[in-house]
């Protein structure tokens, strides 16, 4: 133990001799600020670890600046292979061992549900968690606790308003991952359609992340007699469910994940031609999206990335998300002027009036309130016309909390 | 009706993924009496090395070739430096070996390649006349090039003296050292041929499943528990035994339980056919006399 | 088996005036003092860190009752500590039953599944039975996120648990339960301990190494295997159970089967055929993952796969082998 403790505290980049931290700021000495993450860097997860990657290079970037209020920002981030125990473990080191201010953008449902408590008990920031679970804006039961994206279950109700507007009589198919994101999605869908739900849903079926494929589950889907398809999906077997569905001759109003709509990622290994009309929500631009070729927003992101990691694959929207939480982050610490208290910490994040964030969709804006903790609850419905995405309509939900 | 026999094709196409890396296997575990469970990794690096080639611009069939080249060196390589100094080891700590190399080896993929999933070209025209709905171009080829396949590895180790000399290797590395059979390159030239099998079932999966580092992961499983099913010393048993776990996971999720507990269904299913025949299907059944 | 190879020194040698039973029982008698003592002097991280490698280690003697004494191959007992984690964190949900009753309650209903599992796997060998154990691995997490299921193991989103409180005695709630993992470790090891050093021991390694000889010699294989097979999976229920006090959480993605996978390597590292080598290999499978996570943020893994085969390249044996093989060199020299 005592070799770890030493080893690990020896490898702090930022490690200063001695430093005094304030008794009533932990984490925060005269010059830095410590900031801990968790982030699955191996097992099955890993694709999400470059998030952590994007961050740290980000809070590099601040550093290089001069930090925020003469502090350097010393991001901790460690590895939990997307397994709650071992993020307990890790939180626990985090907190107690390298005395961090507080937690930002830990990622997974589970693996957050698993440090809630903990955190909370200790009144300690748990901000902008990276998961799209529901359940990360109930500020009365942890008030220590705040999420980022508009959640999974909101993008299936705005799908589900939007099919009893404009297909009442549909028949839905839902296709989804049997793990927490999937099943927010079907969740959402029974909030948003109420007690429509069973007579609409003709036909659920899941899959796991292991199964190779999902054409069965597609063939089912089609033979329930379904005219619409709800897919919440990773994007691999986006991709997949796309291709198939368009191989068998089915053509269904077709919604989409917003984590599975990546021009790069999803669209072209479909098959451009073969994903026309499938209709989803958005909040971010996608980077391979021609339509942000020449985007101010995006071009500051390109030039983030080319500088900091210039061998990354710029078609990964993983480092767009990380650049726009890590934005968001920065905003809140900017507005704390210097007092980086847990309190103040989280007093301040939950007072963000209308951030714009450049990797965000025209319209839409970061907000919170002591009684707001879905900081971005705005998204917009778009199109897929066979080359872009197309948006279409307004930004829907609320901005304000 | 016509449900059904779209399930059923299409079991067939998946399993014939199955049968791909199940064949993999049988050739390791004839060559060598294991069961390498890093043959998916193997066979996913394999895949895309043969993407970065063709990603730089070589042809098709180049890139191929080229990749069935590296992928028995890699496999040799492999036997020699790595496997080859546990020969003596009890049978967990090799496993303990395989599993290691199982990690590293899906580690470098990720770190070398990144994660997001790549598009992997299939050398059968979308448009041939044996496409259909309920089987792609590709999936047709696949399960023709398994077939191939499968017919080359068990010519191999019926009629040719080299075949033979690579089961006795296995089986009975004293005696055959006795009759001059150069036992430690069999070993070596089993790894060869595996991990060149591998690459074949690699680059005829991505096209369907698409290309990332965790491609070969649930395939590999169900590839184990079809060639165990079909019996793991038999190569046309495990071929066999990989079309049914194919089938038989389609026809679980859509008619039995639901695609919810699809997985488990099928795997007891399995369990309960090896309880009932424990060599496998068509394994040979050792009977042993006191 | 190896240890059966080199000669070791006559059991009446004396070393340094003592015999090696003495020295042993010496040694455990160290260990049991630091033991109670290290809670005092340690952080809160780091005890429960120490926790965990001690609830690791019950699992993993579980596990080494299976394969290592009884060369049964098990790729599933994630599953039994899933299981064992489950019964607790349900009973501490749903019903007022205290925390420290739930323990053997998670222990005698994997008794009873691993007994259950065991018969149909009499049929199956090696490979076979890796598949069929594999299979339990797998299918685990996709029953416990079964849907139907939901109103009892909470699904996906899993099970929150209240810590265990220290019993009004002078001690913080994480030491008292590290006492609490310390006080059935105690008696689970000394129960492996004298079933493993007795006949059914020798009936279990006989059946390992030669099971035709074993039947002849009339040891009843169906028997001695299944409940074999049970007695292991409750070791691992236990821990399990231990586990979920400890994590205070369990949801499915806690027991993938890489749980598995990993307590596998850690009874080869530890060393099969053991029961101090499961306290090593419990501390490799909770601190080399972390170191590796040091050393490599891009690819933690292949660190983790590099220790992994250059551990099993310098002792094959385990590190209990290489233990042993230094002991009888040293012994050698050494006795009179």
């Amino acid at each position: 133990m005592r070799f770890a403790t030493t080893m690990l505290a020896a490898a702090s980049l930022l490690a200063l001799v001695g430093p005094a931290f304030a008794a009533d700021a932990p984490g925060v000495a005269a010059t830095e600020i410590k900031i801990g993450n968790t982030m699955p860097y191996s097992g099955p997860a890993s694709a999400y670890g470059v998030i952590g990657k994007g961050e740290a290079a980000f809070f590099k970037m601040v550093n290089d600046k001069g930090g925020v209020a003469g502090h350097k920002i010393d991001f901790i981030s460690v590895d939990d292979g997307y397994n709650p125990a071992k993020t307990v473990e890790q939180v626990r080191k985090l907190v107690e061992q390298d005395n961090v201010a507080f937690l930002f953008n830990t990622l997974g449902t589970p693996t957050n549900s698993a440090i809630q408590k903990y955190l909370n008990v200790k009144k300690i920031p748990q901000l902008f968690v990276a998961t799209g679970a529901d359940k990360w804006g109930e500020y009365k039961q942890f008030r220590w606790t705040m999420g980022w994206q508009p959640s999974y279950r909101t993008e299936a109700e705005i799908y589900a308003h939007y099919i009893l507007r404009e297909k009442p009589n549909a028949k839905i198919a839902v296709l989804y991952q049997n793990d927490d994101f999937g099943k927010d999605y079907v969740a959402g869908l029974k909030d948003g359609l109420g007690n429509k739900y069973s007579k609409m849903v003709v036909k659920e079926a899941s899959y796991e992340v292991t199964d190779p494929t999902i054409d069965s589950q597609v063939v089912s889907l089609q033979a329930s007699g379904a005219d619409t398809l709800v897919t919440a999906a990773t994007p691999k077997f986006a991709a997949q469910t796309i291709r198939k569905v368009y191989d068998i001759g089915w053509k269904p109003l077709h919604f989409m994940t917003n984590v599975s709509i990546s021009v790069g990622s999803v669209m072209v290994p479909a098959g451009m031609e073969k994903g026309v009309g499938i209709i989803s929500a958005t909040y971010g631009k996608d980077p391979t999206d021609p339509t942000w070729a020449n985007d101010a927003g995006m071009n500051e992101w390109r030039a983030f990335m080319k500088k900091y990691i210039p061998d990354a694959d710029l078609k990964d929207a993983n480092y767009v998300y990380a650049y726009g939480v890590a934005l968001t982050m920065l905003h809140v610490l900017e507005q704390c002027k210097g007092d980086f208290s847990r309190e103040n910490v989280m007093k301040q994040a939950a007072d963000i009036k209308n951030l714009d964030i450049p990797t965000l969709l025209p319209g839409i804006k970061v907000s919170t309130s002591p009684t707001n903790y879905h900081p971005i609850r705005q998204m917009q419905l778009e199109k897929w016309d066979g080359k872009t995405w197309v948006l279409f309509g307004k930004v829907m939900g609320n901005a304000g909390g | 009706m016509q449900a059904f026999l779209h399930q059923v094709l299409s079991g067939i196409a998946t399993g014939g993924i199955y049968a791909s890396i199940a064949l993999a296997l049988v050739m390791i575990y004839q060559a060598t009496n294991h069961v390498n469970f890093a043959q998916g990794e193997m066979a996913t690096f394999s895949t895309y090395i043969a993407w970065k080639l063709i990603d730089i611009g070589f042809p098709y069939w180049i890139a191929f070739l080229i990749t069935l080249v590296f992928a028995f060196a890699a496999g040799v390589a492999i036997e020699r430096v790595i496997v080859r100094p546990f020969y003596k080891a009890p049978v967990l700590s090799v496993v303990a070996v395989f599993i290691g190399l199982l990690l590293i080896i899906n580690a470098l993929s990720g770190a070398f390649f990144s994660y997001t999933i790549k598009p992997f070209p299939s050398p059968f025209p979308t448009d041939a006349w044996y496409a259909s709905p309920y089987l792609s171009s590709h999936e047709v080829g696949m399960i023709f090039v398994t077939l191939a396949v499968l017919a080359a590895v068990f010519a191999f180790f019926r009629f040719t003296p080299l075949g033979l000399a690579m089961r006795a290797a296995a089986e009975n590395p004293v005696s055959s050292r006795l009759v001059g059979v150069r036992v430690g390159w069999m070993l070596a030239l089993g790894w060869g041929l595996a991990g060149l099998i591998g690459a074949v079932a690699g680059m005829m999966t991505a096209p369907i499943v698409y290309l990332d580092p965790y491609m070969m992961f649930g395939i590999l499983l169900y590839g184990f528990a079809g060639a165990l099913l079909g019996g793991i010393d038999n190569a046309w048993g495990a071929v066999l035994g990989g079309f049914i776990v194919g089938v038989l996971q389609n026809l679980a999720g859509a008619y039995l339980v639901g695609t919810e507990l699809m997985v488990t269904v099928a795997l007891v299913i399995i369990i309960g056919i090896l309880v009932v025949k424990p060599s496998g299907l068509f394994g040979r059944t050792i009977v042993t006399r006191v | 088996m190896a240890i059966l190879d080199t000669p070791r020194p006559a059991a009446t040698a004396l070393f340094a005036g003592l015999s090696l039973r003495t020295w042993k029982l010496l040694g455990l008698a160290l260990t049991l003092v630091v033991a109670c003592v290290l809670p005092f002097v340690i952080t809160s991280y780091e005890l429960l860190l120490v926790t965990q490698v001690i609830v690791y280690a019950i699992a993993l003697l579980g596990l080494n009752i299976l394969t290592g004494y009884n060369g049964q191959f098990s790729l599933g007992h994630g599953a039994f500590y899933a299981i064992g984690a489950y019964v607790t964190a349900i009973l501490l949900d749903k019903t007022g039953i205290p925390y420290w009753a739930t323990i053997p309650i998670a222990g005698v209903i994997c008794l009873v599944v691993g007994f259950l599992f065991g018969l149909p796997s009499l049929r199956l060998e090696g490979h076979y039975l890796a598949l069929a154990t594999f299979a339990l691995a797998v299918a685990t997490p996709q029953l416990l996120k079964f849907k139907d299921f939901d109103f009892l193991t909470g699904g996906v989103q899993g099970i929150v648990i209240t810590a265990p409180s220290s019993p009004g005695l002078p001690m913080r709630d994480d030491q008292w339960l590290y006492f609490f993992c310390l006080l059935w470790t105690i008696p689970l090891f000394v129960l492996a301990w004298n079933l493993l050093r007795g006949r059914t021991g020798r009936a279990l390694v006989a059946i390992r190494d030669h099971p035709l000889a074993a039947a002849t010699m009339g040891i009843d294989l169906a028997r001695y295997k299944s409940i074999t097979f049970g007695v292991s999976a409750m070791y691992t229920g236990i821990a399990g159970a231990l586990g979920a006090l400890l994590a205070q959480f369990v949801s499915p993605d806690s027991f993938d089967f890489f749980l598995s996978i990993r307590f596998l390597v850690g009874i080869v590292i530890g060393g099969l055929a053991s029961m101090t080598g499961a306290f090593f290999g419990a501390v490799f499978i909770e601190f080399v993952p972390n170191l590796a996570d040091y050393l490599s943020k891009a690819a933690p893994q292949a660190i983790y796969g590099i220790v992994l085969i250059g551990c099993m390249y310098l002792m094959p044996n385990g590190v209990m082998g290489l233990i042993r093989r230094l002991g009888r060199h040293l012994g050698r020299l050494v006795a009179r």
